[in-house]
């Protein structure tokens, strides 16, 4: 009785066994088929891509003839922004309710405000206090810094006077960069740009203060984009006017505001000493950055034919260097 | 509730604590970030920092003093900062107890008994001391290598954490070079719990030595409070200090864990001011072996310095914090603990490897290409966190030679060099000039020397000149001139700026009034294409050695502007101009 039985059950196990045998092969075979390479690996440089994120759109609002350019004399920088507002219709004109609102200063720096490195916190809470009143929904205020980007909004005022106005302070990540190609441009192609903080908003301010660079000769709002560069941006000082004229054509914000209460006019673009500025009481705010630059070169002692970049971007149609054809309308704030 | 659960909620109290104070180790104005959380109390209560300072320095440094308390909280009671409140000691008993939950209760007594092994730990202790004791002879403080809190405060702050806090502290990853050996060593303690339970604290810890030293005197301590007993050594099952309680209790090894009070059915194990009624032995270091251990640590710190690294043969790579002092006087009294490198907000301060003699593993060194940018001008927080002050708590008034410093100048670091060889300007005609923009001193360290340089095969002949455009023979490559930085340059001396060019003709900038065409040029004219280059050059007056121009430098594999540091503000023989 035992034998038969012992025969059997082997039998089975045999059955079972192949049974298990033909599953492992089966998958090891679907394993092989999913994830077959017949090519090998391209050799090609992988770009960041992100699924979410998308480029920077086009920020821009349409022109208004006289309402291009505002150039406001004084001291006090929250009445002379607001005033430069003013003066291109109002901030209803850039602002409508609902709105996100991106602003980029300059924080590049860890230096204190009183140094004029970086955008001053007065500008930023003017101009938040601004977009509120216009009843944006929100206000983000990002820069992708050169020093520690904490400690640059920290000791520079900008994450406090943000904050305190309402506004969303948003630190890099790497993960907010994505590579982007400007059609038209030989130097960003595939470069990594720092979208993140601005997706999902519609209007873009960019802030800038005045002042002295070696290199580019001037750093205003043009070059406040250099920011928005990741990767090893500092292979671009190779053609530092290309680059700034590209990134003109790349970014169309809604509307720059130049500070030129205190002109940095040596030791750009860090400066570090308050000797390193000069009174220059002037706020402008522009729906062109060519002309707010070109304006700003008066305040450096410079003319615009100092500033190569400033053609090339002209030439790519990024705005007029002739401010003056642009009618400017200006004025004057009591110096109290 | 039982002593043992009150024991256990303590440790585990402690180390949330001591994480939490990790964590809180960054640099900022939220809750849980530095403000003023005492992020440095556990090191201040360590008695091996407090002593060793002692020893090296022979001063009791002030902010040290919570250790005074554990020294006579350990006279009274015993080791209770070993079984109680060590962070380290935790995650021993933690481990031990799981690895060994589902033992037979003779297995678990076997593992748990006194090993003669357990004298290395006093040896390693005297090592030690002895290595910091005597400056005549040459010595530098080195028991942050397995004091307990260091060693634990290393290895959370440098690998540990920034493997997990990615987006929740920092943004950004932060980088620690030689975490895979702090985590190696953090791990194998971890590790050997597996082998014998608290395989650290019994045969390693320096700091346990020093407290069973300590608590030979305790007024209070575990015994057996009758004689007789049946001997069933239920008692010494989960002895965390492996010190038989049953028996002839070794005294100096218990960590007052009170798992044998606690297991005793009969009671006959209380903590009691009488010595233990089956008998008591004290440190149990053979007089020999500690003599051999003084002896080797008295030769071993001048065999080190044979190296010469703190002399002559200094390593210019070895860049310390701001307000570090002089090397000597640094070895003295840095733990290695890493919180410098922790706190520092651009993660340049990093634990150094072996490169400046085998004194200086994982002290504080900056590492110019890790981290955002360099040493930040305005910033001192590794000072402020540096439990020993290895690393002064400098003012920024101090670092930067403002104010009252004003006469002693800045604190300089080191001094950055322009390597020629690998200069984007210096070596290959291009433009760059980074290094002069990210200088954070006014007026800037790095100055540029400006020249015209005819570009590789710039020799051109005009054909023509129309307006502000040249017609030439040659070909060029199209738009290769028109970054601002080209120039042509006539026979006759006068030279106009290229504001673009294609590959017969080049474009000027007109400059004011005077076009190129109004200049004579005698047909089929020789002309050169120069390159403006502005040079950088360092001015070792004025610079501070921070970094920033190294970090920012587009030559990104080996720098084309580095710091070494020759020219340092904390030696004197280290300095560079007169």
């Amino acid at each position: 009785m035992a034998e038969p039985n012992q025969l059997n059950s082997s039998r089975r196990q045999l059955l079972v066994r192949g049974a298990k045998a033909a599953a492992s092969i089966a998958a090891a075979v679907g394993i092989a088929r999913w994830l077959y390479d017949p090519k090998g690996p391209s050799g090609k440089i992988e770009t960041i891509q992100n699924s979410i994120l998308k480029g920077l759109p086009d920020f821009s609002i349409p022109r208004k003839d006289g309402q291009i350019i505002s150039i406001v004399n004084g001291q006090d920088r929250i009445k002379t922004a607001t005033q430069a507002i003013e003066l291109l219709g109002g901030i209803e004109r850039f602002v409508k309710p609902g709105d996100i609102v991106a602003v980029k200063p300059n924080a590049g720096f860890a230096t204190p405000p009183i140094l004029g490195a970086t955008t001053h916190p007065d500008v930023i809470t003017a101009i938040v206090k601004l977009c509120y009143v216009a009843k944006a929904k929100k206000v983000i205020v990002s820069d992708n810094s050169i020093n520690n980007p904490a400690s640059c909004f920290t000791i520079s005022g900008i994450g406090k006077a943000a904050s305190a106005a309402g506004a969303e302070v948003v630190m890099p990540k790497d993960s907010y960069f994505i590579g982007q190609t400007l059609a038209g441009g030989s130097l960003i192609k595939d470069w990594p740009v720092y979208c993140g903080p601005f997706a999902g908003a519609n209007k873009l301010i960019g802030i800038a203060p005045l002042k002295n660079h070696n290199k580019s000769v001037a750093s205003m709002t043009m070059k406040n984009w250099y920011g928005l560069l990741g990767g090893r941006r500092n292979l671009f000082h190779q053609d530092i006017n290309g680059i700034i004229s590209e990134l003109a054509m790349l970014v169309k914000p809604t509307l720059v505001i130049l500070d030129g209460t205190e002109t940095m006019m040596t030791n750009g673009p860090t400066g570090g000493s308050v000797s390193d500025l000069k009174k220059t009481n002037t706020m402008i705010a522009s729906c062109d950055m060519v002309a707010a630059d070109a304006f700003g070169c008066s305040l450096l002692d410079l003319k615009p034919a100092d500033l190569p970049y400033l053609a090339l971007a002209q030439k790519a149609g990024a705005g007029s260097i002739d401010y003056e054809s642009l009618k400017p309308v200006r004025a004057g704030m009591s110096m109290e | 509730m039982k002593i043992t659960t009150v024991r256990r909620i303590n440790q585990v109290f402690f180390f949330v604590l001591f994480v939490w104070f990790c964590i809180a180790a960054t640099v900022g104005d939220k809750f849980w970030q530095i403000r003023n959380w005492p992020i440095n109390w556990f090191l201040q209560l360590d008695p091996l920092v407090a002593i060793g300072t002692i020893f090296s320095t022979g001063k009791f440094y002030w902010p040290l003093h919570c250790a005074l308390g554990v020294v006579i909280l350990t006279i009274i009671f015993g080791r209770f900062f070993c079984g109680w409140i060590c962070p380290f000691g935790a995650i021993h008993q933690f481990v031990g107890y799981i690895s060994n939950r589902g033992k037979k209760a003779a297995e678990k007594i076997r593992l748990n008994k006194y090993r003669k092994a357990q004298k290395i730990k006093y040896f390693i202790l005297f090592l030690f001391l002895s290595m910091a004791a005597f400056p005549s002879l040459a010595n530098s403080l080195q028991t942050g290598l397995l004091d307990p809190i260091p060693l634990v405060t290393r290895s959370f702050q440098l690998v540990l954490l920034p493997i997990f806090d990615r987006g929740i502290t920092s943004n950004n990853a932060r980088f620690y070079e030689y975490g895979w050996l702090i985590l190696s060593i953090f791990a194998a303690a971890v590790l050997l719990n597996l082998v014998i339970p608290r395989f650290f604290c019994r045969f390693i810890c320096p700091t346990g030595a020093l407290l069973g030293i300590i608590s030979r005197f305790s007024i209070w301590r575990i015994g057996k409070n009758k004689k007789e007993c049946i001997n069933c050594k239920v008692c010494e099952k989960a002895c965390e200090g492996g010190c038989e309680p049953a028996g002839n209790i070794k005294i100096a090894e218990c960590v007052l864990c009170f798992n044998c009070r606690d297991d005793c059915r009969d009671e006959l194990i209380a903590y009691q001011t009488i010595p233990s009624l089956a008998g008591e032995t004290q440190v149990d270091a053979l007089r020999r072996g500690v003599l051999l251990s003084f002896a080797s640590g008295v030769l071993v710190i001048p065999a080190v310095r044979l190296a010469g690294k703190t002399a002559s043969n200094w390593y210019s790579g070895v860049i310390r914090p701001p307000g570090a002092l002089a090397e000597p006087e640094f070895l003295k009294r840095c733990l290695k603990c890493g919180q410098c490198m922790r706190v520092c907000p651009t993660n340049v301060i990093q634990p150094a490897g072996i490169e400046e003699g085998l004194e200086g593993l994982w002290t504080p060194v900056l590492n110019n290409r890790i981290g955002s940018s360099g040493c930040q001008l305005n910033c001192v927080a590794c000072g402020q966190v540096c439990p020993t002050s290895a690393i002064r708590p400098i003012t920024l008034d101090e670092k930067r030679g403002l104010g009252d410093f004003e006469s002693a100048g800045a604190i300089k670091l080191g001094t950055a060099f322009v390597d020629h060889g690998r200069c984007l300007p210096w070596a290959m005609d291009r433009p760059c000039l980074v290094c002069q923009e990210v200088c954070p001193v006014s007026p800037k360290a790095i100055y540029t020397k400006d020249t015209f340089t005819t570009v590789r095969d710039g020799a051109v002949s005009i054909k023509e000149i129309k307006d502000d455009t040249i017609e030439i023979s040659e070909s060029i490559s199209a738009g290769k001139f028109n970054t601002g930085d080209y120039y042509i340059l006539f026979e006759s001396g006068s030279r106009f700026k290229i504001s673009s060019n294609t590959a017969a003709s080049i474009g000027i900038f007109r400059s004011g009034e005077r076009s190129v065409s109004e200049v004579k040029i005698p047909s089929a004219a020789k002309a050169e294409i120069q390159v403006l280059l502005q040079r950088p050059c360092v001015d070792i007056e004025k610079c501070i050695g921070c970094g920033v121009c190294e970090h920012e430098c587009p030559v990104s594999g080996t720098r084309a502007i580095r710091v070494s540091a020759e020219g340092e503000t904390r030696s004197t023989d280290r300095r560079l101009m007169l």
